[in-house]
């Protein structure tokens, strides 16, 4: 059995929790995603200012704060924090180990071949269309604006780099249970067409990698029975040697491990789910079986595994304009009617302005805006406080601009008893939009690396 | 009598690009039929109607006692793209527990 923890579920996840799940339990490997679609534009910008940036800065703080843990106790960490750059990762990683006093001493793995950004021309003439999945376009639609581009890499070759003795293992764009997969085919010798292990082992992943999801966090099955919150323990996955595995926590921490938050967990962001799409592996959600064993510890069994596809899924991020969203506050009495009035009148101002956008948007946050109107009922007239929050979205900066400058003359020139003042003119933002794709894998033959080294 | 799905079944919901997928499960398996005979695809397609402007997709996981439902075109163009508070379909979950079933 080997003891698969999971320390981060997003980047702006817990600092303590890595630190945490190595100090406070036995674990063998540490995993942590900190790549959420947008992260990889945002790094791929701040490599185009600094040769050396571009990956997760906070994971060379755990390894660094977690150095003695990770020699002392054995731990192996498996992370996709290389971003657009595994290579600088690595470098800081490895500086990180020896500000720590352990120098040379932990291998280091890197998995590189994920980032096709510099190569979209290339692929592009030896027929790659990179087609966008929702609407058929090619991607030469966008090619001008495109900031990102990854493929998403399978376990395979993090099992490598742990074969190769690497004790931190860096990758960057990955399947996110991939970090979880990988380890149990080292550990275990798996084949890498052993469908149903593949398939189990993805989701022991599927259900750790977004942290504390898994243990109580987010959890709508009862919700204010679930202890202590405050010190919420994150996810370990306890994978046997057959695939099968318990979602547990270390003892004394807080949240609850119970079948109905897992199986919350387990259908979270998936679509069908007798084929969930990964890049080693198809898995079949349908056969599972989940079972409360104890106390915060939950046995999943039968998970069925068919070949993996031919394609990898790429993650593409491209510029798709501007956007800007402010916010007043209106209070009792009739404050939502005050909000209501406050769109109107700065509505009717864009308008005389001449501004056009591809997109306004107005919502009344406590009146309904999650839902939408329809579903959460005419807004009392009693409500406390509205906010009234106005976005705007458009290709061009200039106008997005002016309207940030008109809402917050609101303070003073429209209906009374507003605040929230303190926000100020809303900030522009660069969209930043998704182009998900396929790549054939035999695009990618001899691309994908795995390097080794103290 | 007609209660809650809320009553009867826990959801929680996450996006894929412009997709929003919630899974809806049983509290009880003994409800579980209840939601496969009543939310159906074509029912929150209707009780999503301000949110979602494409097609809803449902899958049955009876191992689980679980339904997932799968609203595209349901994110003001995706999470990053969005202007909605809600831009990555979090609280889609907690709607469709909104969803009156009769129950005997």
């Amino acid at each position: 059995m080997i003891r698969v923890a999971n320390g981060q579920g997003f980047w702006g996840d817990s600092p303590e929790a890595p630190l945490e799940q190595m100090r406070r339990g036995p674990i063998d490997y540490l995993t942590l995603d900190y790549l959420a679609e947008v992260t990889l534009s945002i790094l791929q910008k701040q490599r185009a200012r600094d040769p050396q940036a571009g990956y997760a800065r906070d994971f060379i703080d755990v390894i660094e704060t977690g150095a003695a843990d990770i020699v002392t106790r054995g731990i192996k960490v498996v992370a996709n924090a290389g971003g657009v750059n595994p290579a600088a990762c690595r470098q800081a990683a490895a500086a990180a180990m020896d500000r720590a006093g352990y120098g040379g001493q932990i291998p280091i793995g890197v998995v590189t071949g994920d980032d096709i950004f510099d190569s979209l021309d290339d692929l592009a003439a030896r027929g790659v269309e990179l087609r966008n999945l929702d609407t058929g376009q090619p991607l030469a639609a966008i090619r001008p604006r495109v900031r990102s581009a990854n493929v998403y890499l399978g376990a395979a070759p993090i099992a490598a780099a742990l074969a190769k003795g690497a004790r931190i293992a860096i990758t960057g764009r990955c399947a996110d249970a991939a970090l979880t997969l990988g380890p149990a085919i080292h550990e275990f010798g798996w084949r890498l067409d052993d469908w149903d292990k593949l398939a189990s082992g993805m989701v022991a992943g599927h259900v750790i990698e977004c942290g504390a999801q898994a243990t109580g966090g987010n959890c709508q099955a009862d919700w204010e029975s679930i202890p202590d919150y405050a010190s919420i323990g994150y996810p370990i996955a306890e994978i046997e040697a057959d695939g099968s595995f318990v979602v547990t926590k270390h003892q004394g921490t807080g949240g609850r491990v119970s079948a109905a938050g897992v199986t919350e967990q387990l259908l979270y962001e998936i679509a069908d789910p007798s084929c969930y799409l990964t890049p080693d592996v198809a898995v079949d959600f349908t056969g599972l079986s989940l079972i409360e064993i104890g106390p915060d510890r939950v046995r999943v069994a039968g998970a069925r595994g068919r070949p993996a596809t031919e394609f990898y899924k790429v993650s593409i991020s491209y510029s798709a304009g501007f956007k800007a969203v402010g916010a007043l506050v209106y209070g009792w009495p009739d404050a939502y009617r005050k909000a209501k009035a406050a769109d109107q009148i700065l509505r009717t101002r864009l308008e005389r302005l001449g501004l056009v956008f591809e997109a306004i948007h107005s919502e009344f946050v406590g009146a309904g805006a999650c839902h939408g109107e329809i579903l959460s009922g005419e807004p009392s007239p009693d409500l406390p406080e509205v906010m009234l929050r106005v976005g705007v979205r458009g290709p061009d900066r200039a106008p997005i601009e002016r309207f940030s400058r008109q809402i917050v003359p609101l303070a003073l020139n429209g209906p009374p008893v507003v605040t929230y003042l303190s926000s100020g003119r809303p900030k522009v933002e660069e969209v930043v939009a998704y182009w998900p794709a396929l790549i054939p894998k035999s695009k990618l033959a001899g691309r994908i690396s795995v390097e080794v080294s103290v | 009598m007609k209660i809650a799905l809320k009553e009867i079944a826990h959801a929680r919901s996450g996006d894929k690009g412009d997709a929003v997928n919630i899974g809806l499960i049983a509290r009880e398996p003994h409800y579980y039929p209840i939601l496969v005979e009543q939310v159906t695809a074509e029912r929150v397609k209707r009780h999503f109607s301000e949110l979602c402007r494409g097609p809803v997709e449902r899958y049955e996981l009876p191992n689980l006692h679980a339904l997932n439902f799968v609203l595209r075109q349901a994110l003001d163009g995706g999470g990053t793209v969005s202007l909605r508070v809600d831009a990555q379909g979090k609280t889609y979950s907690a709607a469709l527990l909104r969803m009156e079933v009769d129950v005997e």
